[in-house]
């Protein structure tokens, strides 16, 4: 187990490394000049000329290359010039903000999106079939920023049930002690249920508004791969040996039918992690996506470079989690490096 | 017989409804079956047996549904059954084994635990004496190593096994009544003789009834002591097994007996009369010629699994012994001559099909040579061989006629697609009339030429593969159970048309099959293979009237001996 671990895990530095590259011959040819944009619009030549040197940029590229992986061996994703912070620091308050946000709107999709998907399945053609379809229809074609807005408006402005849309906590509050990085875990470790509370009614609307968009893929993959799993034969010999429905469905189809809606769910969730900006800019949440398309119109590279290596270091471990949770469901997967 | 059958079928119809309207599968079906009686439903593909078992279980898919008649069993109404009777039923008082028993196990749940879930689903044990139960009825179907296998998933036993599992899930909680659904179909004869006896065996020391549904007419009568003859959703004839063979009654029954593979007949027996009338006298069969194909010394060999940690290796240890490799061919020599037909027989994993691969050169073998028409094909790799102008000499016919057509392919553009790869420069017209002429030539009404397989039967399918395969003029066609997923009449008359093509245009056929009794008909020569190795060599008429291997006796011996 240890072994394909590490092996699956080394396999992965190449690309890697390749994104390393990557983004660092991106950023620097993005359009923008930094020391001019850091400078200021008033700056003289001889000004602009100073902080150039002061950033280093006047180097020529594999130096700054050369400079880059040195800092980046010691763990320096280097510093944010918009906030003067090392982007370390910035990914590691800000990332488990994403995550906490994303997971648990993933979390309140699955709840909803797998039995829809399973009724869907078993009762081919009847009416919770058809609101399955439109609830995926209407989940994935309503942009977040619309969906999130409108939540906004109605429980925010008119039924005044939800606090502001500003961020974690609300302004008065403080955030619990720094375990996981989860508000709502750290504040229940700390047993402070006010502040856990507080994080609740802050997280909700923006999660709810992530699950109805991740709602379509997965009700869809659980509704497609139960139909292909109900119809093969060994349900037929399940239900031949006169088998309880619910055994036949959970046990024999389910267990069956859930390679596909995990591969889905670790494409949802990766893609959700870093993309689900325009939830975050409603919401005003200090998350990954929104920190990382504000340094990339500053022309802060940086933040830009370190956020994408973070991703990538995500995706290889998703990938990786999903590769063994298959190998733990389905005995035939053998987990190959 | 007793006064009350325990099962008993009356005027059963079976609707499907299908996108163009509602479909009959079956109509007026009328079976009884005596307590402890075993009767035998034969029929083609397409005649509705398996629909009958599955309304007797009620479970027709959705889309199935009882239309008229009754289903009573011991008593019970099953037609009118609510689910949760019906549940009680199934499994406990009646129970099914299927075709293709590996499919019908759920791949990711251990197999004991799927016999506990059957017998505590029907409360026929505790918790904790659930797998102690499990265990007892592995054992029954003498399933070596019980406890061990109690823990084994389905792709880890050989077919054989898994059907042995269904069985023992099927037979778990005792019940009175079995229904077989084809259940060898796919196994080797000897296996099939040993999944038979079993059920045999198993049936008669509980006094239980079984039904068996098979397309094999001497299967059924070598097993059953009633036979149900069905056509096209209707029974057309009820005989005892002893009597069906000596004394057919229904004109379809005698067809399908005319067209079993059976000892003493020829192939144009096997035709129907008004075919066999029609059809040419076999031309006498020039001796064969020179020799076509030699192999000698053929190996192929495939790499074990790789078990057991790298550790050592990383640590700087020493490095384990390489696993010995598997020999799947080992060191074989045969001949074909020119216009012979060698027939390549064995049982699944003794190499049949690997040495074919190789012989196609669609891989290449570990060691050995292989001499097409005196070159050796062996030197030319595998991968280069498609683009060879020797390709075009050696072609295949593959075993499934459906799966080995591409599906958005016309049946035209099937048997164009050798001459486009060939890289023949000839027009659209040229190919045209090519693929009309092959057409012609394996009996495809030209209409059919430009129809997608699913639109096709399935002999129309086997005379797509034909005719691809004859396309560029092979002088050499391995024929890889060409015969085995059709219906015995329409194998009949594909057999005919085989051999009649072969005399016809002077080709060669290396024919690999499981099937004897087709080899016999068709084969000049019959190679027996057993794990790799040759055990038995010469004419088909020393090979199956008296073999002289032990395990040739074996396969001679589990072919079903219907009571003639």
């Amino acid at each position: 187990m240890l072994r394909t671990i590490g092996k699956r895990i080394a396999t992965a530095i190449p690309s890697l490394i390749g994104v390393i590259v990557v983004t660092f011959l991106l950023t620097r040819v993005l359009p923008g000049d930094t020391a001019s944009f850091f400078a200021g619009p008033a700056a003289t030549p001889q000004a602009i000329e100073e902080v150039r040197k002061q950033l280093g940029l006047d180097r020529s590229q594999p130096e700054q290359f050369v400079s880059y992986v040195s800092h980046l061996v010691r763990g320096d994703l280097g510093t944010s010039l918009t906030t003067g912070r090392p982007v370390v620091t910035e990914l590691a308050t800000r990332l488990p903000a994403s995550a906490e946000l994303t997971l648990l709107g993933l979390f309140i999709a699955l709840l909803i999106a797998v039995p829809l998907g399973i009724i869907a399945a078993v009762r081919q053609g009847s009416w919770i079939d058809h609101l399955c379809r439109i609830v995926a229809t209407a989940g994935v074609s309503l942009p977040v920023f619309f969906t999130g807005l409108v939540f906004v408006y109605v429980f925010y402005f008119i039924l005044g049930i939800s606090p502001a849309p500003l961020g974690r906590l609300d302004v008065f509050a403080s955030p619990p002690p720094d375990i996981t990085g989860f508000y709502l875990i750290d504040a229940l470790i700390a047993r402070d249920f006010e502040t856990f509370r507080a994080a609740l009614a802050q997280i909700t609307l923006p999660a709810v508004t992530l699950a109805v968009f991740s709602l379509a893929p997965i009700a869809r993959i659980t509704r497609a791969s139960m139909l292909a799993v109900l119809s093969s034969e060994f349900i037929r010999t399940a239900r031949a040996s006169g088998l309880k429905p619910s055994t036949v469905v959970m046990t024999y189809a389910f267990r069956n039918a859930m390679l596909p809606v995990i591969t889905t769910l670790g494409m949802v969730f990766s893609f959700l992690l870093g993309a689900n900006v325009l939830v975050e800019k409603v919401f005003a949440w200090p998350g990954i996506g929104s920190y990382a398309v504000e340094a990339l119109i500053a022309s802060d590279f940086a933040p830009v470079q370190g956020f994408v290596l973070t991703m990538a270091v995500l995706y290889v471990l998703i990938n990786l989690g999903i590769d063994l949770l298959y190998g733990i469901i389905d005995p035939r997967v053998k987990v190959e490096a | 017989m007793t006064a009350q059958p325990l099962l008993d079928v009356r005027d059963l119809t079976v609707e499907f409804a299908t996108r163009r309207g509602t479909v009959r599968a079956i109509e007026h079906i009328d079976i009884s079956l005596a307590k402890g009686e075993t009767l035998g439903i034969v029929g083609e593909s397409g005649s509705g047996k398996s629909v009958t078992s599955y309304a007797v279980m009620r479970i027709l898919d959705r889309a199935g549904s009882i239309a008229e008649g009754s289903i009573v069993y011991s008593g019970i109404d099953v037609s009118a059954a609510s689910d949760r009777e019906l549940r009680d039923l199934r499994g406990r008082e009646m129970a099914m084994i299927f075709q293709n028993p590996r499919a019908a196990l759920n791949p990711i749940r251990p197999v004991g635990r799927q016999i506990e879930d059957v017998l505590l689903e029907h409360v026929q044990t505790t918790r904790a004496e659930a797998k102690q139960k499990a265990i007892e009825a592995l054992e029954q179907v003498r399933i070596a190593r019980p406890e061990e296998r109690y823990h084994a998933y389905p792709f880890e036993m050989s077919g054989g096994m898994c059907q042995r599992v269904v069985i023992a899930l099927a037979l778990a909680c005792r019940p009175q009544l079995l229904i077989a659904d084809e259940p060898t179909t796919g196994l080797d004869v000897t296996t099939q003789k040993a999944v038979m006896d079993l059920v045999t065996e198993l049936t008669r020391a509980r006094g239980m009834s079984t039904i068996l549904i098979t397309h094999d007419l001497g299967l059924a009568a070598t097993y059953c002591d009633r036979v149900v003859v069905m056509e096209k959703g209707k029974v057309v004839e009820t005989a005892l097994s002893k009597d069906i063979f000596a004394r057919p009654e229904h004109p379809y029954t005698r067809k399908l007996m005319r067209a079993t593979p059976r000892p003493g007949a020829a192939l144009r027996d096997l035709l129907p009369l008004e075919l066999a009338a029609a059809a040419p006298t076999p031309p006498p069969q020039a001796p064969p010629g020179e020799t076509l194909l030699r192999v000698e010394q053929l190996v192929k060999e495939y790499p074990r699994q790789e078990s057991g940690s790298l550790w050592p290796k990383f640590l700087g240890g020493k490095a384990k012994e390489p696993p010995v490799p598997f020999r799947a061919v080992d060191s074989i020599g045969f001949e074909v001559r020119r216009g012979e037909t060698v027939g390549l027989v064995g049982e699944s994993g003794c190499g049949k099909s690997t040495t074919s691969m190789m012989v196609m050169r669609l891989i290449d073998p570990t060691s050995g040579k292989i001499t097409f028409a005196g070159e050796d094909i062996s030197a030319i790799p595998a991968r280069d061989f498609a683009v060879h102008p020797m390709r075009r000499r050696i072609q295949l016919v593959f075993q499934d006629p459906t799966d080995s057509l591409n599906p958005r392919f016309t049946a035209a553009r099937a048997i164009a697609d050798p001459i486009l790869r060939s890289g023949q420069s000839l027009n659209d017209a040229a190919i045209r009339a090519r693929c009309e002429e092959l057409a012609g030539l394996v009996g495809l009404p030209l209409e059919f030429l430009d129809r997608l397989p699913h639109q096709l039967s399935g002999g129309q399918k086997a005379r797509v593969g034909i005719a691809r395969a004859l396309a560029l003029n092979p002088d050499l066609v391995i024929l890889d159970e060409p015969t085995a997923a059709l219906d015995v009449s329409v194998q009949a008359v594909v057999l005919n048309l085989l051999q009649d093509l072969k005399v016809r245009l002077g080709m060669s056929y290396l024919f690999v099959s499981h099937d004897l009794h087709v080899v016999r008909l068709l084969c000049d020569r019959v190679i027996v293979m057993r794990s790799g190795r040759i055990v038995e060599e010469g004419t088909s008429e020393q090979v199956l009237e008296a073999p002289k291997a032990d395990y040739t006796r074996e396969l001679l011996e589990a072919i079903p001996h219907p009571p003639v």
